[in-house]
């Protein structure tokens, strides 16, 4: 059992010229493995920050961050460690995965880096982990990015963060960049990985109707502050903050989505 | 390769595993040099082929050597034995040019690899790195941009009695770089945000490796086309500065034939001793700047993506003017079987993603 703890994390980022921007005042929350936390909020509320400092591409200002009670190492094979455990898929697959190598590159990297498998096994694992998001290997193993579809490269993203066998995912809205006919697809898949490796998600969105379907809890984040939490259905169905209730108000009724005339499914604009 | 879990045969699975190897090796070769497939630049290279073939077996063209001296044809016209006429010593205005391709190319090589070294190491490491280290890296650069490269090398290069060729390959490339610095500082400042490089970041990948394999491979083309673009200047300067006899005569090339003809009052009577030299300074440097159109063509992506898409578009046997929309067939060879899922079948999710 996994628990990562984020505990009373502030971010200021020195902005030039104009003081200091507070990106996250005071939050805290724990994620444990087999449990998924949704993450809410508009732009800039400060979702992607906590993304980063989880990845540690950032460093939080004040607070601390702790796997398992231990501080995250700040660098050395300690940091390195804790990468192997807690991954992240990019929001926009367009732009994370490199335009310049193969698809087996990119699975290879972490296999190799953290020495997964040893490595006349490689091969058989990269083949293994596109199997596991739904792609066939002889097809895509070989291709650059720009070959494949969207939904195809966000499916390789998470390959690639799976590969090190990490016990914690955050996904950072891994489905806005994508068509709305596909999303479903790759929301399901996550579920489905979630289930089978006990993975403890943190999933960062602003589409609440995706984070009460597919998540235990939901925190909602507003300017940097953790406005309203709980279990899914609760802060749906009886928000108490004013923005919850503002965001719940932007997403589309089921209802109304299935009682059109036509027949199809309506999809928001 | 070890397969034992792949389910299929073994004699398939060898089959598989070991065919999709030579196109893959063969297609990313290809890919590192797509920026030169276009007409523009095969001309380019093409020409410069032909004068890296001349520089390479002067020895076996030239019909007389540089410096041989016939005292009995002096400023000659063209005719059957001198091609290209004689000097004022008799010398073969046809085997000088031969001979001196070999001091401008490798003048023009040597400059260029130094510079575009100096320019990736600084360029690159100033568009990684932040603070006060970016900064100072980009003032340098700033200041070698500002520098007046020519006198600079007539002061260094009159300090020496016999300049080697390195020397003033060296001397032409502490002029040359920062051009191309300033500019990868730029690219790489842009693909050091970008998510696939924060991606390798965040699985651990050193920094130099970052560095060398997910950031450079993207910056190719700028490369090339900052290399190419040091190589004219050098060639250019070392003409010039052969030219005004800054360069002593011991080294051949073609700014010395021009220093000559100029000494000896070649202007503007004896044309067959200066235009060739004039000529070939003219053609190297716009086969050069040939390459570099070819690259700049490559690199926007407008021209970029209308000339891949007419060329992709004839190799199917349509043509660009006739406004079909292309769609491929999935199913017709195994290379359609990952891009195009979508367009034939669409799956459950409307993908065709889903085919384990």
């Amino acid at each position: 059992m996994t628990t990562l703890d984020f505990r009373n994390v502030t971010k200021r980022y020195r902005v030039r010229g104009s003081g200091d921007m507070l990106a996250l005042d005071d939050v805290s929350f724990t994620l444990t493995s087999g449990q998924t936390i949704a993450l809410v909020g508009q732009s800039g509320s400060g979702k992607s920050t906590i993304a980063k400092i989880l990845t540690q591409l950032e460093r939080a200002t004040s607070g601390e961050v702790l796997l398992d009670g231990e501080p995250i190492p700040h660098r050395g094979p300690g940091l390195r460690r804790y990468r192997q455990r807690v991954r992240m898929v990019f929001q926009d697959p367009f732009a994370s995965l490199n335009p310049y190598h193969t698809i087996r590159h990119h699975l290879e990297r972490p296999l190799r880096l953290d020495k997964v498998v040893p490595a006349d096994e490689v091969e058989d694992e990269v083949r293994a982990l596109l199997t596991r998001v739904r792609l066939d290997p002889d097809a895509t193993i070989d291709r650059r990015p720009h070959e494949l579809s969207g939904g195809q490269r966000q499916r390789v993203a998470i390959a690639r963060a799976l590969a090190s066998r990490p016990e914690l995912l955050i996904a950072d809205e891994p489905v806005s960049m994508l068509d709305v006919s596909i999303r479903l697809g790759v929301l399901n898949l996550l579920a489905d990985l979630q289930r089978e490796s006990n993975l403890g998600v943190l999933y960062i969105t602003h589409d609440l109707a995706t984070a009460r379907h597919f998540s235990d809890e939901i925190m909602v984040l507003h300017h940097g502050v953790v406005v309203e939490r709980g279990p899914a259905d609760d802060v749906i169905l009886r928000a108490q903050h004013e923005y919850t209730r503002a965001l719940r108000g932007a997403s589309p009724d089921p209802d109304k989505h299935f009682a059109d005339p036509s027949g199809r499914a309506v999809t928001r604009s | 390769m070890s397969l034992s879990t792949m389910p299929t045969t073994s004699e398939t699975s060898e089959a598989r595993a070991t065919e999709p190897e030579r196109p893959t090796t063969l297609r990313r070769l290809g890919s590192s040099f797509a920026m030169f497939r276009n007409p523009k630049s095969i001309t380019g290279l093409v020409i410069l082929g032909v004068f890296a073939l001349v520089a390479i077996l002067g020895d076996l063209i030239a019909p007389y050597g540089p410096l041989e001296k016939d005292f009995s044809a002096l400023k000659q016209p063209p005719s059957a034995q001198h091609w290209l006429g004689t000097t004022h010593l008799g010398e073969d205005v046809f085997s000088q040019i031969i001979y001196g391709t070999r001091g401008v190319l490798v003048v023009g090589l040597v400059a260029g690899v130094l510079a575009t070294f100096t320019a990736v190491v600084i360029g690159v490491a100033a568009g990684y790195l932040s603070g006060w280290r970016s900064e100072s890296l980009s003032a340098l650069t700033n200041v070698f941009l500002v520098i007046p490269g020519l006198p600079l090398i007539i002061i260094v290069a009159s300090q020496y009695d016999d300049p080697s060729i390195v020397l003033i390959s060296a001397v032409i490339a502490v002029t040359g770089w920062a051009w191309g610095a300033r500019v990868l500082r730029a690219q790489t400042m842009s693909l050091r945000n970008r998510d696939f490089v924060q991606a390798a970041k965040a699985n651990g990948e050193r920094l130099w490796r970052i560095i060398a394999v997910e950031m450079l491979p993207n910056l190719t083309a700028i490369i090339a086309s900052s290399f190419v673009g040091t190589v004219t200047a050098a060639v250019l300067g070392l003409t010039t500065l052969a030219f005004i006899g800054v360069i002593p005569i011991t080294n051949l090339n073609w700014g010395t034939i021009l220093f000559w003809a100029q000494q000896n009052g070649a202007f503007p009577d004896f044309w067959w001793w200066y235009v060739p030299a004039g000529l070939c300074i003219a053609i190297l440097g716009t086969a050069l700047s040939l390459v570099n159109f070819g690259i700049d063509e490559y690199v926007n992506p407008r021209l970029r993506s209308a000339g891949e898409r007419a060329r992709a578009m004839r190799k199917k046997g349509l043509s660009t003017a006739s406004g079909v929309t292309a769609v491929r067939i999935a199913g017709k060879d195994g290379d359609d079987a990952a891009g195009t899922g979508r367009a034939s079948s669409a799956g459950a999710d409307g993908e065709g993603a889903a085919r384990p």
